[in-house]
């Protein structure tokens, strides 16, 4: 068994108007090396379903968004994706902006094969007036408390990024915080994961194998991406591309600014965006950010 | 305090906010962004050191972290928060967060998303982020920086985030006792929502500040609370504990020309 693929068999296993899901939170160990070479493809008319950070501007600029279901935008230290704002602000997205918490909630769902998962988190709020399709339910016990029904988020494609992973599909993440990837990996039909390092067969001790936050059953394709993550942060490797945000944050403010950032880092492929960012040394010492 | 020491305002919002964590017993304190933070680690380490606080990202310590640049300090970890768990956290109730939304109401009710109409929003803004969930499962509290009406609107915010004590918004059967709102820290005064159907009040002004002046820079109406008074001046041994959680100074440049505790006469 050998799951290893290209980003280039990734996107090609992706058609128009699939619902993919994005691991990750915000500006942190997001799959860029796959989702920009989504960017250098024709597919279009996606559902993105993420915590988004800077995948979300980007498929946005690139015009590859039909619908984004969501919680936040952000690149943290720098709060407002620029990106996602000036679409937003174009009035051209369809959007399900959820809570954190439901949205979790709604690929926790999906995962388990439930129709829905009841809570109170949206309730009197903007989130369900905004969101007619989501209903409540009234518990049938005593208490007979009115609850959301938070809908299963159904994936047709989850993509992640990880420290190590190997060919069989395992996988392991070392920083601190695993995010939801593995229930992004839960909620799709089909998960693929892109890897700062790429084993031949994972032979671990306890405390590495720890680490590993989902089963292989769920991996469909494993890509080796060093610096996969970038600009992104992916703890316990490396940390985020402060100069790169701002250079990419900088191309929303400029007339014909994404077509400028697609021809300096996306078009030439992963080899010469390494180059234009001062080299994969570079890259992968950048330093862990402190919170 | 009869002490004489100066202090700024930024300070004296630190103060502000640590009170609003105190005797809330063993839940998790999150203040978001430099002031609330510092607010939470001065109440961890004055007067309510019960309460559980993060490294910001994953770890839960005992000894509040210093903002910034962390040079030879070594982080001190007792547990683990990841976001999972602070979800966990969040719908069981523990924890009472102070965080800064871009509008907030005379219900209030806060909003993150966008302001403006929603699907062509003059600004974009976070995105609800975690509001809904937390507002109606734990106390929370607001951190306001730049007391105004364009934050404290005169109808509805944009996009209602946050829940708050509008009846209309809370349909039948839906509990609304595990939410609370406690205090909105400005950089005017603190205020709260404990006047007559939670309607929004003055608690405390902060020197130099007139009643009025909060009226006028707010869209809806006010109340005084009963003993309203002087917001407290930072005592020196606070002073001391908030230098120490903030070698830097990041505090100085959380208010635009990080103005003095007391506001010189015009």
């Amino acid at each position: 068994m050998n799951k290893q693929m290209t980003t280039a068999d990734v996107v090609a296993r992706l058609s128009d108007g699939m619902s993919i899901g994005f691991g990750g939170w915000g500006p942190r160990r997001k799959p860029m090396a796959i989702v920009r070479e989504i960017l250098r493809s024709p597919l279009k008319d996606l559902t993105v379903v993420a915590y988004g950070g800077p995948e979300v501007g980007m498929l946005c600029a690139a015009g590859k968004v039909k619908k984004l279901i969501f919680g936040f935008a952000t690149l943290d230290a720098i709060p407002l994706e620029p990106w996602y704002r000036k679409i937003r602000e174009s009035g051209g997205l369809e959007l399900m902006e959820l809570d954190e918490g439901m949205f979790q909630w709604g690929l926790r769902a999906a995962g388990m094969r439930l129709p829905f998962l009841p809570t109170r988190c949206g309730l009197a709020t903007d989130v369900t007036r905004l969101n007619p399709d989501l209903k409540t339910i009234q518990s049938p016990y005593a208490d007979g408390e009115t609850l959301l029904a938070m809908p299963a988020l159904k994936l047709d494609a989850a993509i992640l990024h990880v420290n190590v992973a190997d060919r069989l599909g395992n996988t392991l993440v070392t920083g601190p915080d695993p995010y939801f990837d593995h229930l992004f990996a839960r909620a799709a039909d089909a998960c693929y994961v892109s890897a700062e390092r790429v084993e031949e067969r994972l032979e671990l001790d306890a405390t590495q194998a720890r680490f590993n936050t989902f089963e292989r059953y769920l991996v469909s394709g494993v890509v080796d991406a060093p610096c996969g993550a970038h600009p992104t942060s992916c703890p316990s490797d490396y940390g985020w591309d402060m100069s790169h945000f701002k250079r990419y944050v900088a191309s929303a403010a400029e007339p014909g600014g994404w077509q400028a950032y697609m021809d300096e880092f996306v078009l030439a492929g992963e080899a010469t965006y390494q180059d234009k960012n001062g080299g994969i040394e570079r890259m992968a010492g950048l330093p862990l950010p402190v919170f | 305090m009869s002490e004489n020491i100066s202090f700024t305002l930024a300070e004296l919002l630190i103060v502000a906010a640590s009170e609003a964590w105190r005797g809330n017993g063993e839940v998790l304190a999150s203040g978001l962004g430099i002031i609330p933070r510092l607010g939470a680690g001065l109440a961890k380490l004055s007067h309510s050191p019960e309460l559980l606080m993060t490294d910001s990202e994953a770890f839960l310590v005992e000894e509040p972290i210093p903002v910034g640049p962390r040079g030879d300090y070594v982080p001190k970890y007792s547990g683990y928060m990841s976001f999972e768990r602070v979800f966990e956290c969040v719908w069981g109730g523990r924890r009472h967060a102070m965080v800064g939304p871009t509008q907030i109401d005379r219900w209030a009710q806060t909003n993150l998303s966008c302001v403006g109409d929603y699907r062509q929003p003059k600004a974009a803004m976070l995105g609800v982020r975690g509001l809904p969930g937390n507002s109606i499962n734990h106390i929370n509290s607001f951190f306001v920086p730049n007391h105004s009406p364009r934050v404290f609107v005169a109808g509805e915010v944009d996009m209602v985030s946050g829940v708050g004590f509008k009846p209309e918004r809370w349909i039948d059967g839906v509990r609304r006792d595990l939410m609370d709102i406690r205090v909105a820290v400005t950089d005017l005064c603190v205020m709260d929502w404990n006047g007559p159907a939670r309607s929004a009040r003055v608690r405390s002004l902060h020197p130099g500040v007139s009643f009025e002046e909060v009226q006028e820079k707010t869209g809806f109406p006010l109340l005084k609370a009963e003993d309203m008074g002087e917001t407290p001046h930072p005592t020196a041994a606070q002073l001391e504990i908030i230098r120490r959680l903030d070698p830097h100074n990041l505090r100085a440049a959380q208010l635009k020309g990080n103005p003095p505790g007391i506001r010189p006469a015009a």
